[in-house]
């Protein structure tokens, strides 16, 4: 997996961000104004909104987890739908089986997605490109079959699904409803693992991660532990997707096993590449497209709506062929060339 | 015994299957260098023109070569028009644009042909062979299958232009210097790919039946087995795609109480252990990578 080389500037560049971490920058302030408004939106928006929002968040939560795997070490997954259904059940059948807390099924789901990622990393690490494809596709198809197993019916609920309470607002927030409550939560819950993401690629575990991806073979000569920071990867990887999941079953109310197919799986790829591979604030434009072409598509025609569909994919393939994220980097890149030679720029 | 011998025969009429789609999977493999995701679709849409061609009266036989003169046509058009554009993008993005090729292709079956199920006439017919435990369909899908391997091999072993194909796949930038067309080439590679598939699709449609959704899974398998025998070795995806299907009848009948459920997902365990220890298919060759 050749990742672009605008990637590789990003680790080239952190050492002299660090000395200049205090000087707040305009990305900062237009990270502040997305998160000011996010928590504004509530306060106009109908509840339908709030719930498709709140599925933007998660998809984008999801589409993160598949980026620190594929966008920054380079190892391809078609299995994260597995993931992503795996902490949605646990979430489901923590607090319908066992009436748990809503906040603490997030965790627990984070947890037992992270040891099931860590450990099918361990195969994993003698798979590559197309051959990993194939083992973590394996993993998406077992995954709504291994729900519907009968002698797990009893927890699952087999091909009927298990219906999860959706909790109420705490009484000190009684003006707010449910759906508003439910976008808060994952508003935060997503907001502080966005910004452990990014802090987690700008540390030395971060860099060490990105050299496997670049060259492995020089990474491990420069004394990097190749197999124990990819199957980590691996691990925190599915710990992201696996909390996406988790929101999922608290947002939407209800799980079932077709519903975690390998079709997630494909969209969730789709969405990491329309955002941009490798780009962290791109993971959330990946949700708004995972989200809302595929309706705007079916609003257009019913019949037609994956002609649609994947013409709008061609068409955003053509012109952003690096996703979001590339498409902005080179247009901030072409409008500071102008500024400094405003001849030149004017001209081309 | 008689009960293994009946399974194993099944799983190769199964396999057959499998094979065929595996071949034109690693075909385009070899051309372009990463998997094409609409693979499936193509044949299934290759299939519904000859459907057509078939209602409308045209005799078995010549609706065959049309459907397969048109899919290579098509197969050329596709690598020229869609995929000329992108292939300096990143390999993610060109994987996305195929993913958007199965979404047109698929649903626009659906909208000219409807979802409804189509059967769709065999050359062969369908007498029992062998005792019952193939009938002459399933036969003469192995048959060709195994014609397809050999005209293959003989291709791309044989001749000057499949030589010139394997070189461009190999090392493009050298191709291009001793006067290879590369990107024709390349156009070549998809069009025979498409025109595989057409076979593959026509040969499939009388047992899984016509519909825009009938190659998802036969594409998964046959996805299965060109990996299991190696992308890089044609004959590797025909023993692959019939391994696979042996292995997933095997699974089925003779491992008790999870065999029936989950006998898809016991026969990619069973790959992904084999991938273990062979991590370049079964027939693959192995690439070495230089820092």
């Amino acid at each position: 997996m050749t990742l672009r080389e605008d990637d590789i500037a990003v680790s080239a560049a952190v050492p002299i961000q660090r000395g200049a971490r205090m000087r707040p920058t305009p990305r900062h302030a237009v990270i502040a104004g997305f998160v000011v408004i996010a928590f504004a939106v509530p306060l106009i928006a109908s509840s339908f909104v709030m719930f498709q929002l709140s599925e933007v968040l998660i998809y984008g939560l999801a589409i993160l987890g598949l980026n620190l795997l594929t966008g920054f070490n380079g190892q391809f997954s078609l299995g994260h739908s597995a993931f992503y259904g795996l902490g949605a059940y646990t979430a489901a059948i923590l607090m319908h089986n066992y009436e748990i807390n809503y906040l603490w099924t997030l965790p627990a789901a984070g947890i037992v997605c992270f040891v099931v990622g860590f450990l099918f990393g361990l195969p994993a690490l003698r798979l590559q490109n197309l051959y990993l494809a194939l083992a973590t596709f394996a993993l998406a198809t077992a995954m709504p079959q291994i729900l519907k197993f009968h002698a797990l019916e009893n927890w699952t609920g087999g091909v009927q699904g298990l219906v999860v309470d959706q909790p109420d607002p705490p009484d000190f927030l009684s003006m707010i409803d449910g759906d508003q409550w439910l976008y808060y939560v994952t508003l935060v819950v997503v907001l502080l693992m966005f910004a452990a993401a990014a802090t987690l690629v700008r540390s030395r575990t971060g860099r060490a991660v990105m050299a496997i991806r670049d060259n492995p073979i020089a990474a491990a000569a420069m004394g990097i532990n190749v197999s124990l920071y990819k199957t980590l990867t691996f691990g925190v990887s599915a710990l992201y997707t696996g909390v996406a999941g988790a929101l999922s079953a608290l947002v939407v109310a209800f799980v079932a096993p077709d519903s975690f197919t390998i079709f997630l799986s494909i969209s969730l790829l789709v969405g990491l590449v329309i955002g941009g591979v490798g780009s962290i604030p791109g993971c959330l434009f990946g949700g708004l497209f995972m989200l809302y072409v595929p309706n705007i598509a079916n609003s257009l025609s019913n019949g037609l709506a994956g002609a649609i569909y994947g013409v709008i994919l061609l068409i955003v393939i053509f012109v952003m062929p690096a996703g979001a994220a590339g498409f902005v980097r080179a247009a901030s890149a072409q409008l500071s060339r102008w500024r400094q030679n405003p001849a030149e720029g004017g001209h081309r | 015994m008689e009960l293994l011998l009946q399974q194993v025969m099944a799983g190769l009429a199964n396999g057959a299957i499998y094979a065929c789609v595996a071949l034109a999977v690693v075909m385009i493999y070899q051309a372009i260098d990463h998997l094409n995701f609409a693979q499936g679709e193509m044949a299934m849409f290759s299939t519904f023109i000859a459907w057509q061609l078939i209602t409308w009266g045209v005799p078995y036989w010549v609706a065959f070569a049309i459907t397969v003169v048109l899919s290579f046509i098509a197969g050329v058009l596709i690598d020229r028009v869609l995929f000329r554009p992108v292939q300096n993008a990143p390999i993610l993005s060109q994987i996305v644009a195929f993913i958007a090729l199965f979404s047109i292709l698929n649903s626009s079956a659906g909208q000219i042909w409807d979802y409804t199920i189509k059967s769709f006439p065999t050359p062969f017919g369908t007498a029992p062979l062998l005792g019952s435990m193939v009938d002459a369909h399933e036969a003469g899908m192995i048959g060709v299958t195994l014609l397809l391997l050999g005209f293959l091999y003989a291709f791309f072993r044989g001749t000057r232009l499949g030589l010139a194909m394997r070189a461009a796949a190999a090392n493009p930038v050298s191709a291009r210097l001793v006067g290879i067309r590369v990107g024709w080439m390349t156009a070549l590679g998809w069009g025979m790919a498409a025109a595989l598939g057409a076979i593959a699709g026509i040969l499939i449609a009388p047992v899984v039946f016509l519909e825009p959704n009938m190659m998802i899974g036969v594409l998964l398998y046959g996805f299965a087995g060109a990996v299991l025998g190696g992308l890089t070795s044609p004959g590797g995806a025909v023993v692959g795609g019939f391994a696979v299907g042996v292995l997933e009848n095997l699974a089925g009948t003779f491992i008790p109480y999870v065999g029936r459920e989950l006998k898809l997902t016991l026969a990619l365990i069973m790959i992904v252990i084999v991938l273990m220890f062979r991590p370049n298919g079964l027939f693959g060759r192995i690439v070495v990578s230089r820092v």
